[in-house]
Parts: structure tokens; sequence; C-alpha cells
């Protein structure tokens, strides 16, 4: 009923010279919620306000519903949005800043009542409808942009990093109680971060933004696990992915003085570089030398409470590894590492792309794969 | 350096005195000598004060021809240019704080230009126009005068006070379904307020005060002012001081009015 389509959107703004949106086209889903997670200057935020019908594309459409908005003002596109700043407005009590919807849509006074007290008790706030938002707490003035834009039960709900304001804990907070919310409304929802966390925890579907275009777009855990470039690995995953450059050499894998089997994958790579993604928590650890294991030395030892984070020496490379909070480790010390072969991805070190999963038939030439569907 | 802390704060505060006493201390004589009965202004050493209260000066001065029909003219004048300036300065200020057009700057700039020519330069030829529409020697030539000089403040105080409201916020109210006119009317003109206020404090004002074009557009339809300054130039001192009295207390009423919007109305200052 009420998915969105975003076809061939593209914008450049007068300032900027180069596009803010490339040429980027997707769909959310009905009940849906995507989240659009980047650096800055991505286009991300571009992208949603441009949904939102707060910027006019160079070319390209947007429909909801099966409607095509591109040409309507914001007010007559059935939407809602939360607002990075919150926007509130700050001459309005409570609860008529969570009723401006309704005031707008000249809501009769009992149902107006009667909507906003639900929100408020959604949000929490019924005991502060009667104040003014500078007499509000920063989460508190969250929740009543968050109950502004649920009381008026649009079809397409967007939020603009809505929990960037908010001190750490507090964030970690809301984001559940957020996802509880919306999930309950059930209501199609485009979310904008930056933190790739949030996004991860938040999203049935991910897409990953890079220098106005799409870069993956797919359930959070296998974007997490599989991203389709070296951006991606980069970007999603706290510490982010390891890469490391390898040579494929006689059905072996050899980094620096070491080398492991290869996998059938990189049968046609024979003689070549490749760059070989692991994440941190997919490499194992051990004091002992086993065989198969490759030596590397401590450099800096983080523990972080679940677990401890270690920056290892492999040869040449820097890595970031895993290793559980019962592991001695001191600087400077021998360890040996393991990673299953599963768990390894493969990029092409020109490209950056992810290599095919299977080996390509025999007679073609490598070719990356560069959308796995979700 | 507590020390020097207190010797600031005390310097502060004796600038702060000097300062009121400088701009309260001849209203006040004036007041002293409009209500006082003309033998004791003539009295030495004059006392300070009333001593001898009486209102015969005043009431002789506001019942002399033409002072009643100038204060109206004045008032209506007054209100018409606060009307005018911000009727055309508020959409003016707001096109100057939120839209980004080629020359804004320079227009910004030479917006005070207007106030760059003497009046007397300006309503000489304003008084041939306005002889050749019929306008010349009624309130709405002068209104139109101070309009004009009025404006440039109007659109710059005001486009002051629209930046520092955060265009989140109308973006906001029109996601929630306000056309452009209602966000600006609901959202952004209430916390703009402070500064419309300033803003119209100062037109009438300038309005108020202004002689000199008021002088050259009219004959019979003088502004206080202007009527003040023919009729009284040849009167006795006392009457000077009543006319003093007569055009100071309905400016120093319309700031206490317009004050009561300068200071904040939801406990916050803005921004």
């Amino acid at each position: 009923m009420s998915a969105v389509t975003v076809q061939n959107l593209v914008k450049t703004y007068a300032s900027g010279g180069r596009r803010a949106t490339d040429d980027v086209s997707l769909e959310v889903a009905d009940g849906e919620f995507l989240v659009l997670v980047g650096p800055s200057g991505c286009g991300k935020t571009t992208l949603l306000r441009m949904v939102a019908g707060l910027e006019t594309p160079d070319s390209g459409r947007v429909s909801i519903g099966g409607r095509d908005v591109t040409d309507l003002p914001a007010r007559e596109r059935g939407l809602s949005m939360v607002f990075q700043s919150y926007a509130i407005f700050p001459h309005m009590r409570v609860r008529q800043n969570i009723g401006f919807g309704l005031t707008m849509r000249k809501v009769p006074r009992d149902e107006f009542d009667r909507r906003v007290a639900r929100a408020a008790e959604l949000l929490r706030l019924t005991d502060y409808l009667d104040r003014y938002p500078a007499q509000l707490s920063g989460g508190q003035r969250q929740r009543v942009a968050v109950a502004r834009a649920i009381v008026v039960d649009a079809a397409v709900l967007l939020m603009d990093e809505p929990l960037s304001n908010l001190d750490a804990l507090l964030r970690l907070q809301f984001r559940a109680e957020l996802k509880r919310i919306v999930s309950q409304l059930g209501t199609t929802t485009l979310y904008v971060t930056h933190d790739q966390a949030e996004a991860m925890s938040l999203g049935d579907r991910v897409a990953v933004m890079r220098d106005g275009r799409v870069a993956q777009l797919g359930p959070p855990l296998s974007v997490y696990d599989r991203p389709s470039d070296r951006f991606v690995g980069g970007f999603l995953g706290s510490p982010p992915m390891n890469f490391l450059t390898a040579r494929v050499r006689d059905g072996l894998l050899a980094i620096g003085d070491a080398s492991l089997p290869a996998p059938d994958q990189l049968s046609t790579w024979d003689g070549r570089d490749v760059v070989v993604g692991v994440r941190a928590e997919n490499i194992q650890v051990s004091a002992q030398a086993r065989p198969g294991w490759l030596p590397a030395r401590v450099e800096v030892v983080e523990p972080t409470g679940a677990a401890l984070l270690l920056t290892v020496r492999l040869g040449d490379e820097q890595l970031k590894v895993q290793a559980p909070t019962t592991f001695q480790a001191t600087p400077d010390q021998p360890l040996h590492l393991y990673a299953p072969q599963d768990s390894l991805r493969f990029y092409d070190p020109e490209t950056s792309l992810a290599l095919p999963l299977t080996s390509p038939s025999a007679a073609s030439s490598p070719s990356p794969v560069t959308s796995p569907s979700p | 350096m507590s020390r020097r802390r207190r010797w600031h704060r005390a310097a502060v505060q004796a600038a702060c005195v000097a300062i009121t006493l400088f701009m309260g201390v001849p209203i006040y004589l004036i007041a002293l000598a409009a209500l006082s009965s003309r033998e004791s202004l003539n009295r030495f050493p004059l006392p300070l004060l009333p001593t001898d209260p009486s209102t015969e000066t005043m009431s002789t001065f506001l019942s002399s021809t033409g002072v009643t029909g100038g204060f109206l003219n004045s008032l209506t004048v007054g209100l018409g240019t606060v009307a005018l300036a911000l009727l055309v300065g508020v959409p003016g200020g707001y096109a100057v704080a939120r839209y980004a057009f080629r020359g804004r700057d320079t227009y910004q700039l030479f917006l005070l230009l207007t106030r760059a020519l003497p009046i007397v330069v300006l309503s000489v030829p304003l008084a041939r126009v306005f002889l050749d529409t019929g306008l010349y020697d009624t309130t709405y030539a002068v209104m139109l005068l101070h309009t004009a000089l009025a404006l440039p403040t109007t659109v710059l105080i005001t486009a002051a006070i629209f930046v520092g409201v955060p265009h989140e916020q109308e973006e906001a109210a029109m996601i929630f379904g306000a056309s452009p006119p209602q966000a600006f009317l609901r959202v952004v003109a209430p916390q703009a307020l402070p500064g419309i206020a300033a803003a119209a404090m100062f037109a009438f004002m300038l309005s108020w005060n202004e002689v000199l074009g008021a002088t050259v557009l009219t004959l019979n339809q003088r502004t206080l002012p202007a009527q003040v300054l023919t009729t009284l130039a040849d009167s006795p001192l006392a009457y000077r001081f009543a006319g003093g009295l007569a055009l100071v207390l309905p400016a120093l009423v319309f700031i206490a009015v317009m004050r009561r919007y300068l200071l904040n109305m939801w406990g916050t200052t803005l921004r």
C-alpha cells in the first residue's frame, strides 16, 4: 500500500559541483524499516529530503504507495518526519507540538485529545504535556519530535539522524524503544544515520551509501557478513573488517611468509594478488604454534569488557583481532592466528569489489559481483 | 583578581547610572518645567523638586490651535508608518534571511543608502510628485516618506531575527501539513515577534521625531513636531517645555507597550 519507490534520483547542489545523489534507485517495501547509512556527505540526507519533498531532484521520480509524488509539495505526500535537530516549536506547549499535524488537518477536539494522549503515553510524555520545550531535557524533546511524527498516522515515516543529538547511554536506550514503537505501528520507515551500529540494530534492510550512490543494499547481517566492496566492509562493524594483501600461488594463499590453502573461488586468480577481508571476531588466537596457523605479534591490547581487542602485526600488515578475555596477552608477545576459510572474503585489489563466490566457468574472465542479491 | 573584578563591576554600575541619568534627567527637567506654573519657572535658584505643581501651562498648550490636530496627525502617520513598514519590510527581511539570491549582500548594503541622502534632498522632489498626484498636504504623503525612511532598518532587524529561527522548524511545519504561508504565520512569526516589535518601535520613533520632511510635505496637515516647530519658535519658554513633554510622553508610552513583546514569552531567550 505505502511502499516508497525512488527511481534514478539525481541531485546536484549549486555550490557542490559533484552530484549529491547520483542516479539512486531503491524501493522500501510496505511496512519495511530501511536504513540509509554512510559517512557524512554521502548523499543519504539529500535522498531522504527528496523523498520528503523538501528538496527538488534534478531528475528521477519518487513515488509513495504507487502514486508519483515527485512534483507534490511535502504536505501533500502523506508522510511524517523526525528531524535531526528535533525541530519542535519552542513557542508551543508539548501538547500543541505533538498535535501540530492534527491541528493542520483540522481534526476535531475530542479526537485531537485522544490521539495526542495515546502518542504521549507511547513515548512516556503524559506528565509533560503542558510544558514548553525549553523545560524539557534533550531526550524528552526527542520524544516530543517522535510523538509528533507518529500521531498523524502517516503511511511513511522519515527519520533524519534522530538519535545523533543524544548522549551515548540515552541513544542506546532510545534506539530499542524506537524499534519497538516503529514495529508496533508497522509504518514504512526510511531512516538516515551515519552510525553503523544504529543501522545494523534497527534496519530490516540497510543501504550503505557512498559518494551519492548505494554501495550495497541488503539485510544488515548479510551486508555485514558479505560486504560487496572494501568500503562497505570498512564502514560497517566496529572494529572495521581487516584487509590484507595476499598472493594466490599454486592453490595456496601467501600472506607474508606464511600461506594458507586457497579456496576454489580463487582458482582463476593464480599468480595474482587478492585482498583478503576478515572480521576481527572470526580470527582465533593461540599462544602456541599449531599447524596451519599464522605467526604474528601483539602490538596493542585493549580490554573492552566483553572481549579483548588486540592489534597484531602479521608480516607487514596490521590486524584487529577479537580475543576472549581469558586470553593472556602482553605487547610484543608472539601469538598464532587462524581464520576458518568460510569467514574469508576476497576482493579485487584494483576495483575493491568482492570476487564472485563460486569460481566462474573456465573460459570467462573473473568478473566481480557488483550487487549481490539480498 | 577579585579586587579588580569588584572595581570592574563598580565601574559598570557607575556607567549604567550615568547613562540612565543622561537619558532621564532631561525628561525629568522638561516634565518639571512643563508642570510648573509660568512664574515659578523664572524663579532663581530653580527648584529641582516639584514644589509648585500646576497644569496651567500644559492645558493652555494642549488647547492652543493645531496641537490636537497635530497630535492626531502624528499618531496617524506613526501607526500608518509602522503598518506599512512591517507590511513591506517583514517579507523583505524574510527573503534576505532565507533565500540566497544574486546580489543579496549588495542589496543589504544599499538598503541603507536611502538613509545616506539628506531628508531635504528627498522631500523637495517628493513634494513635486505629491503635488502632481494630489497627495500633497495629506498624512499619506508623510506616511509614505516615513515608511521609505524606516524600511531599511525594518528589513535588517527582521532579517536578523528570522535567521535565528531554524529553517528546519518551517520544514517540519510543512511536512505536517502547513502551506508556506501557514508555516510562516504559525511557526516563524510568533518566534520573530520580539524582532518585529523592535522594528515597529524603531519605525514609530523615526516617524514621531521626523520634522523636516513633514514640514516640507504639508501645510495644514502638520504632524505634531512640525506644528510645534513652527508655532512654538516664538512662544514663551514655558510652552516650549510643554510641547517637549507632549512630544516625549506618547513615544514613551509606545515603547512601554512594545517592550512587552521584546521580552520573551515562553521562558527562554530566542537562540
